[in-house]
């Protein structure tokens, strides 16, 4: 029966990658891409495709990349993303060789998505067997999380959009992701590169390091290494062979190393790419400065660009600092309270990543929301998800409304657009929020399932 | 050109030690010994094919090299003097104007057209004899003691997103200039009559007196300017001291009364004019400080072929008649490529005084129809798109009738090529994708490589630099039409940064089309008289050909300006939330889970140890310790309670201390 299941799983599994692909392809035959590569919900500044362009055509004239501000993302891109911005071939599309990339990355970060799924699944039933929960809990019912976490990655409608809309976000999240695969497979050259790729692409992904220690250093998602002591003293027998492993300093200085020597190697290749152009002083200052000062305050789906328009210059650094710290006070309290669950810790920071940067883009979210599938056995019962869903619906499809009411017709304002912002802000706070008090639930559930009574609170 | 010259010097050396042309007379300046400080005012009319006149006023000051006379000066304004000693000014040229000049009718190619023609508004360029690294100090205290001089917001081109470093397309380039516009600048009286201080006679004789502020901000083309050149410098030890150039040209329509009056029957003919009708004053007399002083009546070329003037009948013609006789007739040098000649008719103001003021007339007797000599190229410039969001902006060259001509004579040979320079500043906002550059002629698209032999670009940087385009364009000579495009983002702006008309637009500054392989020049038969006439000896120069285009106005979306206090808490309540919600959810069922144990606790135990559990759960943040639970771990967490106690009070303590 299982097999069967199993089975009938994995062949709809493949028949909705292909489909997705397939759409994918129709969309890219569409003339001029729907125009959604000047979207500003697909492109930012950081990941629009003219931009990039436009740094490749300044390159290309022998200038710097960075010389004006219209080109933002990192040198290396420009060297391996910029020849196939001006590649044509006749009776197809103009930018066919730089969509099919950007296909190839999304269906790279599925498949590796999945096989992340896979292994967190198989962790988790591993620490159920032994916390002896398989009996309470039908395991039977438990849906294979990789391929609904793949699945919804690739049929997810922003990260199509994102694909066909030419940005570099689907580059930026297939390194966030093969960072996190790395990590979970134990693959610890690749952590440290997808780490410092994602890193050196849009910087935020930088706060995934510490997911990554807890991942290298204890093992994948699984219940509280409490309940697993509780559990032993309760049989008053201690099997060690059962027992989840200790934080190990070996991988993780193992990863240090790694990360060190890509993160040199990378910035040696910057350096030589930029070398007549004023280094990489020039670099960090127009892709991390720019990053951080918030300096375009073109419209996104982000709320910083109108209140750094609206709000007094005098006050402008004092905001850029308490937004900034936002990101940064959470790291600490979260890593403390989810530490035994480092994957759903850096969805959390993805999330909120995404959710507070400073040009954010579908893209971002689109990332996010296929991380969130991996856990939707633990997520099984959130509250407000439908109202989630709606809201997402409502939003995205507001959300062109007004924009075109404002800059396009001129009969709406700017107000109307940055309301939706704010909603979707809301929306994704409520995700977070719910999603995070979910998890803590499905832990508490365990413990009274392995204790029979709410104790030890403090895990 | 030696041997020409060299007679040219002997005569002038010889004849009078009245005037010296300063350039001209570079070599002979020792010999001369003391120079003398002169000035000249000269008028210029010249009817315009649609119905109306220019006028073209000319004064000209020269101060001699300071060193020489220290800084003393008789006539020479002492402003200016100090200007380009402090600021070591080698060239510079200040312009107002207001309205556009029409290229398509009032002709690009004469020397005056493309001298004088300027792009709405305020233009300044200046070349520095400084260091390199000086030079963006100089040009900020030159805009500011400018913006003083004339009552203008110069001062707003402070700023280095306002100005540009034209490398090599800006035709009066050489080396170190700077150039910066301000398309929306208004020009008033108000910025005249500080010009006008800086003539010896002001408006209070001479020609000067013409300038009836009424009249001639009614006209339809008013461009009033500032050329200095300064060749004062140490290092090449010629010092010929500073010339200042101010020109005023007006466009205005003469009242055509008398011309009805004459021919009632015949719309076209050309309206007649005199000089009272058209400014409402007279000249009584020239300004007793200036040498020479006098008015010229230009019929340019075409004109005169649709006269049938020739230089036998030029003496009598049928088709008009002045009201005053000219003192001496000036007719253009034969040239290759155009068999009519220009004549240019001088009056001397010198022979006129108060009781008989100067006032000269035209009548037409007959309709003439002409067309003046037009740019290579006419250039246009148009904006592409809608919505605020993105747009392009589209330079497009049609031929003239010149081309036609010019293409004719250069048909023997197979392959001529026209080379046009394309320089355009665009402002930061205005965010320009260079790759996306678009060259199209004769309406078909055509590689930018074959088109564009050369091109510079210095993107602009977000409120640093505005961008600068300069492309050199090789066409062939048979194009008809010729079209760059090349599209752009909107910026957006802060609320602050918005003019406080936003919902007008910004304008975007005039694009300069110049065609160097073409030189304007008026060559007027060889005469010595001519070297007295600073304007005149203009004309003969070789001035590059170039036409301003339109200024454009891009309308940028506006954010609400009423409400930032409303965005500010909203966004801030947004961050609260999501602050707040997220601690909370972290901590929240710890708290929960310890109500229900200690409500659990309290059953079992008395009132004493639960008031001291209590205190000791408050103190430590922690959940309470069982009653049964171990002693040895209980005494081992009071220990550390005991420590954590000292810790803080031993923080307060220093917390005083520090503070007292």
């Amino acid at each position: 029966m299982e097999k069967l299941k199993k089975k009938i799983g994995s062949f709809s599994f493949w028949n909705w990658v292909i489909a997705s692909i397939i759409f994918r392809l129709i969309l890219i035959y569409f003339p001029k891409n729907l125009n959604l590569s000047s979207r500003p919900e697909v492109s930012t500044p950081l990941t629009s495709f003219r931009r990039l362009a436009e740094g490749y055509w300044l390159k290309q004239s022998s200038m710097s990349s960075y010389a004006g501000s219209m080109y933002h993302g990192s040198p290396l891109l420009l060297s391996l993303l910029g020849p196939l911005t001006v590649k044509r071939i006749e009776g197809q599309p103009n930018h066919l060789l730089y969509s099919l990339v950007s296909v190839i990355a999304d269906v790279v970060s599925a498949m590796l998505i999945r096989a992340t799924g896979q292994n967190l699944r198989l962790a988790y039933l591993r620490s159920l067997e032994s916390l002896d929960l398989v009996k309470q809990i039908d395991v039977s019912e438990f849906l294979f999380s990789g391929d609904i976490a793949a699945l919804i990655y690739l049929c997810n409608p922003f990260t199509i959009v994102a694909c066909v809309g030419l940005s570099t976000s689907p580059i930026e999240n297939m390194a966030v992701i093969l960072c996190l695969y790395g990590a979970c497979s134990r693959l610890i050259p690749l952590a440290a590169f997808g780490w410092v790729i994602a890193t050196h692409l849009s910087l935020y992904p930088a706060i995934l390091i510490i997911p990554v220690i807890f991942l290298l250093g204890c093992g994948p998602d699984s219940p509280p290494r409490k309940l697993f002591l509780q559990r032993h003293q309760q049989k008053e027998v201690l099997n060690q062979s059962k027992l989840p492993p200790g934080f190990s300093w070996g991988p993780i200085i193992h990863f240090a190393f790694w990360a060190f020597l890509w993160s040199v190697y990378v910035l040696v290749l910057c350096g030589i790419s930029l070398k007549q152009f004023g280094g990489l002083w020039e670099m960090f200052k127009s892709t991390y400065g720019f990053i951080l000062t918030v300096e375009d305050l073109s419209p996104n789906i982000g709320v910083l660009w109108y209140f750094f328009a609206e709000v007094f210059e005098f006050f402008r650094n004092f905001f850029l600092i308490v937004f900034h710290v936002n990101i940064l006070f959470m790291i600490l309290p979260l890593a403390i309270r989810l530490r035994h669950r480092p994957c759903y810790l850096a969805f959390v920071y993805v999330a909120i990543c995404s959710m507070l940067k400073s040009y954010p883009s579908v893209g971002d979210s689109a990332l996010y929301l296929g991380l969130l599938g991996w856990f939707v056995n633990e997520l099984a019962d959130m509250q407000f998800s439908l109202f989630l869903f709606c809201g997402y619906v409502g939003v995205s499809l507001l959300s062109p409304v007004m924009h075109n009411l404002w800059i396009w017709r001129g009969t709406g304002n700017a107000n109307f657009y940055f309301t939706t912002a704010m909603v979707y802000a809301c929306l994704q706070i409520v995700l977070v929020v719910e999603g995070i008090s979910a998890v803590l639930n499905h832990d508490r559930k365990l413990r009274i399932l392995i204790t029979g009574k709410p104790q030890d609170a403090k895990s | 050109m030696v041997l020409l010259q060299r007679p040219h010097i002997l005569l002038l050396l010889i004849g009078t030690h009245q005037f010296l042309q300063c350039w001209i007379a570079f070599g002979s300046v020792n010999e001369e010994g003391q120079k003398q400080e002169e000035f000249s005012e000269e008028l210029l009319l010249k009817p315009l094919p649609d119905h109306k006149l220019l006028a073209h006023f000319h004064f000209q000051s020269s101060g001699p090299p300071s060193t020489s006379n220290g800084c003393h000066h008789h006539l020479f304004p002492k402003a200016i003097s100090q200007l380009v000693q402090k600021f070591r000014i080698k060239e510079m040229e200040l312009s107002f104007t207001k309205g556009r000049w029409n290229y398509e009718s009032w002709g690009g190619f004469d020397p005056l057209s493309s001298s004088n023609a300027k792009p709405p508004g305020v233009e300044l360029w200046a070349v520095f004899d400084v260091p390199q690294h000086h030079i963006d100090a100089s040009w900020k205290n030159l805009t500011h003691t400018l913006s003083g001089l004339f009552c203008a917001s110069i001062n707003f081109l402070e700023s280095t997103a306002t100005y540009s470093t034209p490398e090599w397309s800006f035709p009066p380039a050489s080396g170190n200039v700077r150039y910066g516009t301000l398309p929306c600048e208004a020009v008033c009286t108000e910025n005249l009559t500080p010009w006008l201080k800086l003539l010896p006679c002001r408006d209070k004789a001479g020609i000067a007196l013409l300038l009836d502020r009424p009249s001639l901000y009614r006209g339809f083309y008013h461009s009033q300017q500032l050329h200095l050149t300064s060749t004062g410098s140490s290092s090449e030890g010629i010092d010929s001291g500073i010339i200042l150039e101010q020109t005023l040209t007006v466009v205005l329509q003469p009242n055509s009364e008398m011309a009805i009056e004459v021919h009632a029957s015949e719309k076209h003919i050309q309206p007649s004019w005199s000089l009272s009708s058209i400014f409402g004053k007279q000249v009584s007399g020239r300004c007793v400080l200036a040498k020479p002083s006098s008015v010229y009546l230009l019929l340019d070329r075409g004109l005169s072929a649709a006269n049938g003037l020739t230089s036998e009948n030029f003496w009598s013609n049928p088709s008009f008649e002045l009201s005053a006789n000219p003192d001496r007739i000036f007719l253009e040098e034969s040239s290759s490529h155009s068999k009519s000649l220009s004549i240019l008719y001088m009056f001397q103001v010198e022979k006129y005084c108060e009781s008989e003021p100067f006032d000269i007339g035209l009548m037409w007797k007959v309709p003439v129809a002409w067309l003046c000599q037009q740019t290579p190229l006419h250039a246009s410039r148009f904006l592409m798109g809608s919505g605020n969001e993105r747009a392009a902006i589209a330079i497009s060259l049609k031929s003239t009738q010149f081309t036609e001509g010019f293409m004719s004579a250069n048909s023997k040979d197979g392959s001529c090529e026209l080379r046009v320079d394309v320089f355009q500043v665009v402002p930061w906002y205005v965010k320009v994708y260079f790759h996306s550059l678009r060259v199209f002629v004769d309406q078909q698209p055509r590689a930018v490589s074959d088109i564009i032999e050369k091109i510079h670009v210095s993107p602009s940087k977000d409120k640093m630099s505005p961008g600068v385009m300069e492309v050199v364009l090789k066409l062939p000579c048979r194009v008809n039409t010729a079209a760059l495009t090349i599209e752009f983002d909107k910026g957006f702006l802060r609320i602050d940064e918005y003019l406080p008309d936003a919902n007008q637009g910004f304008d975007i500054p005039s694009a300069i089309i110049s065609f160097p392989n073409f030189h304007a020049s008026m060559v007027f038969l060889e005469d010595d008289s001519l070297n007295k006439s600073p304007l005149l000896s203009k004309f003969q120069e070789k001035c590059p050909v170039m036409s301003y285009t339109e200024v454009l106005l891009v309308p940028l979306t506006t954010p609400d300006f009423s409400m930032p206090y409303n965005v500010i808490t909203i966004t801030c309540t947004v961050f609260a939330l999501y602050f707040g919600s997220l601690l909370n959810v972290l901590q929240r069922r710890v708290a929960e889970e310890e109500r229900f144990l200690k409500a659990k606790a309290a059953k079992k135990t008395g009132r004493l140890p639960l008031l001291l559990s209590k205190l000791s759960a408050k103190l430590r943040g922690r959940r309470l310790e069982p009653l049964h639970s171990p002693p040895s771990s209980s005494s081992f967490i009071n220990s550390k309670l005991v420590l954590k106690v000292i810790l803080v009070a031993g923080l307060a303590v220093g917390w005083q201390y520090f503070f007292s």
